[in-house]
Formats: C-alpha cells, structure tokens, sequence
C-alpha cells in the first residue's frame, strides 16, 4: 500500500520532489499574506473594544497556531526518521525547526505588543505565554543539540528524541488558557458554532493562517533541499545539478 | 478601506507604535529567515562548485607530472 513512497526514501527524488511543490507553497503564501495583510490592517473594521490594536491579531493567530503546527510536523518527521530509519525525514526535522522558531517568536513578540497597551505589561509569567516560550527553547535545544554532535547520525538521533518528548508541550499550550487561570484569552476561532468573531474579521485572519502555513511550508522545503544537498554534496547528481547551474 | 487618509491609516488609532512593531518584527523575522535560507543555498552550490574545480585541478596536475 504504501509502496509509492519508497522511492522518496531517496534524496535525489525527495529533492525533486521538493522542487516540484515550491512553486506552489510560494504562490499562495505571496498571495495569501499580501491580501491578508492588506484586508487586515486597512478593510477590515476596527474591534469596538480594543480599536486598531486589534489587528495584531491577523499576525499573532497565524504565527502561533504555526508555531504549534510546525512543531507536530517536525515531530512527525522525527517519529519517520527513528522508526523507519529515513534519513531524510531526519533532515526534515533540521529543516523545520528553524521555521517553527521563527513563528514561535513572532507570536511572542507580537503578543508582547498586544500585551503592553491592553494589558499593561510586555510580559507576565502566565501559563500560554509561559508554556509558548518553552515552546521556543524546544526548537533552539532540537537544533543546537543537532549540531552539537560531531557525527550527524548521533545529532540526528538525538534532535529526533528531544522533538518527540517535547510534544507534550503542545497540549499543555493549547489547554493552558483552560487548565489554569490565565491573563490571555480562550481561543476564538476553534468553535465555529458560536463564532466568537466577526465574519468581517474572520475571513482575513483564515487568508492569514494559511498564507503562514503556505510560507512554513515554503520555507521547510527550501531549506530541506539545502540539507539535502549538504549531506550529499559528493554525489554525482549533486554535481550534476551544479555543474548545470 | 477603514481610514480616512494615509496618515489615519499609519496612524491606527493611536496604536500605531504597537501595531507597526508587530507587522515590523514579523516581516523582519521573516524576511531575514527567507533571506538566510536562500543565502545558504547558494554558499553550498559554491563549496560543491569549488571542490569540483579542485579535483579537477588536481587531476590535471598529475596528468601534467606524469607526462
């Protein structure tokens, strides 16, 4: 059944593979974010209570809902790279973290100045903003403990295990803001029966989310072919590809 | 279009220095990220690039002794 995908197992087809999907990722990250971005900061409505401050929201939803997809993909690949010993999968963890980390500060950042003029304070020891920082400490422990083998098979090994253990920090963000008394708000688009936001609001802050999952996509992939290539870099297809430019 | 004029809109209702901070940081962060991922790409083509000159150098170089 699962046949098909053996022969990705392979760099030179992941790689092509790769290739193939870009196009694609580009495309609706490029056009999902400048309509996203645009719809959000000047058409869509200013929030009656909080005014224009609101519409950090169009980027602080986005990034830490990825910054939490990200980390189950990377995750996932990690699960690939260990039991079935696919090194590109292994690959992919490396690809994905410095992404995930990437969305992980942007929601931290973006949520500081969210928090400043509706809350007051930059920053306070609440249990999301808390449990989303460790969530960024994953990310930079999944990397610097990948480089800091000598022999990649080690690193690699050892990157995927912290990855895996490291998943029981995503429930814990996601039910933070129900398990304990928290400053930062219950989630408002994850129950679309009572439709805690606005149409007028809700549409471009979906164009938004998936315009970052297009650009966490788009730059995994980019980033794979890098590691791709490194790893390989004295194989024949690799020179070829150079050598053609 | 939700503002008045252009300097309503970059205004934002007074909230201009938290909500520019934001969309600020995420195009840098992102922006920066994109910029270093393809500047890695190119720095390994130029290794594989260079290595493949230096074997070919090498090569002819015994090529060159042996004669």
């Amino acid at each position: 059944m699962w046949k098909w995908l053996h022969p990705y197992a392979k760099a030179e087809r992941a790689y092509q593979l790769c290739n193939t999907l870009l196009p694609y990722f580009v495309t609706v990250t490029a056009v999902c974010i400048a309509v996203g971005w645009i719809w959000g900061l000047a058409f869509a409505p200013a929030d009656y209570q909080q005014k224009d401050s609101y519409r950090i929201i169009f980027i602080h939803v986005p990034s830490a809902i990825l910054s939490m997809g990200a980390y189950s993909s990377m995750a996932i690949a990690a699960i690939v790279a260990l039991v079935w010993q696919i090194r590109n999968a292994e690959l992919a963890v490396i690809a994905i973290a410095p992404v995930g980390a990437a969305m992980t500060a942007i929601a931290l950042i973006t949520g500081a100045a969210w928090g400043k003029p509706m809350w007051g304070a930059w920053w306070v020891w609440d249990a999301r903003l808390t449990s989303e920082l460790i969530l960024l400490f994953l990310y930079f422990g999944v990397l610097s403990l990948y480089h800091a083998f000598e022999d990649k098979k080690s690193g690699g090994r050892a990157a995927c295990i912290l990855a895996i253990v490291g998943v029981i920090n995503l429930p814990i963000i996601h039910f933070s803001v129900e398990w304990w008394n928290t400053l930062h708000q219950g989630s408002t688009i994850t129950k679309f029966d009572t439709s805690a936001i606005d149409p007028s609001m809700l549409w471009p802050l979906l164009i938004n989310i998936l315009g970052f999952a297009a650009f966490v996509g788009a730059l995994s992939l980019v980033r794979l072919k890098n590691e791709i290539l490194q790893v390989e870099k004295h194989r024949p297809w690799v020179r070829q590809l150079v050598s053609r430019g | 279009m939700q503002f008045e004029s252009l300097s309503d809109f970059f205004h934002m209702g007074g909230y201009a220095f938290y909500v520019w901070l934001s969309f600020g940081s995420c195009a840098f962060i992102l922006l920066g990220l994109v910029w270093a991922s393809l500047n890695d790409a190119k720095r390994i083509k130029r290794e594989v690039d260079a290595q493949m000159k230096r074997e070919a150098r090498i090569k002819q170089a015994q090529e060159e002794a042996k004669a």
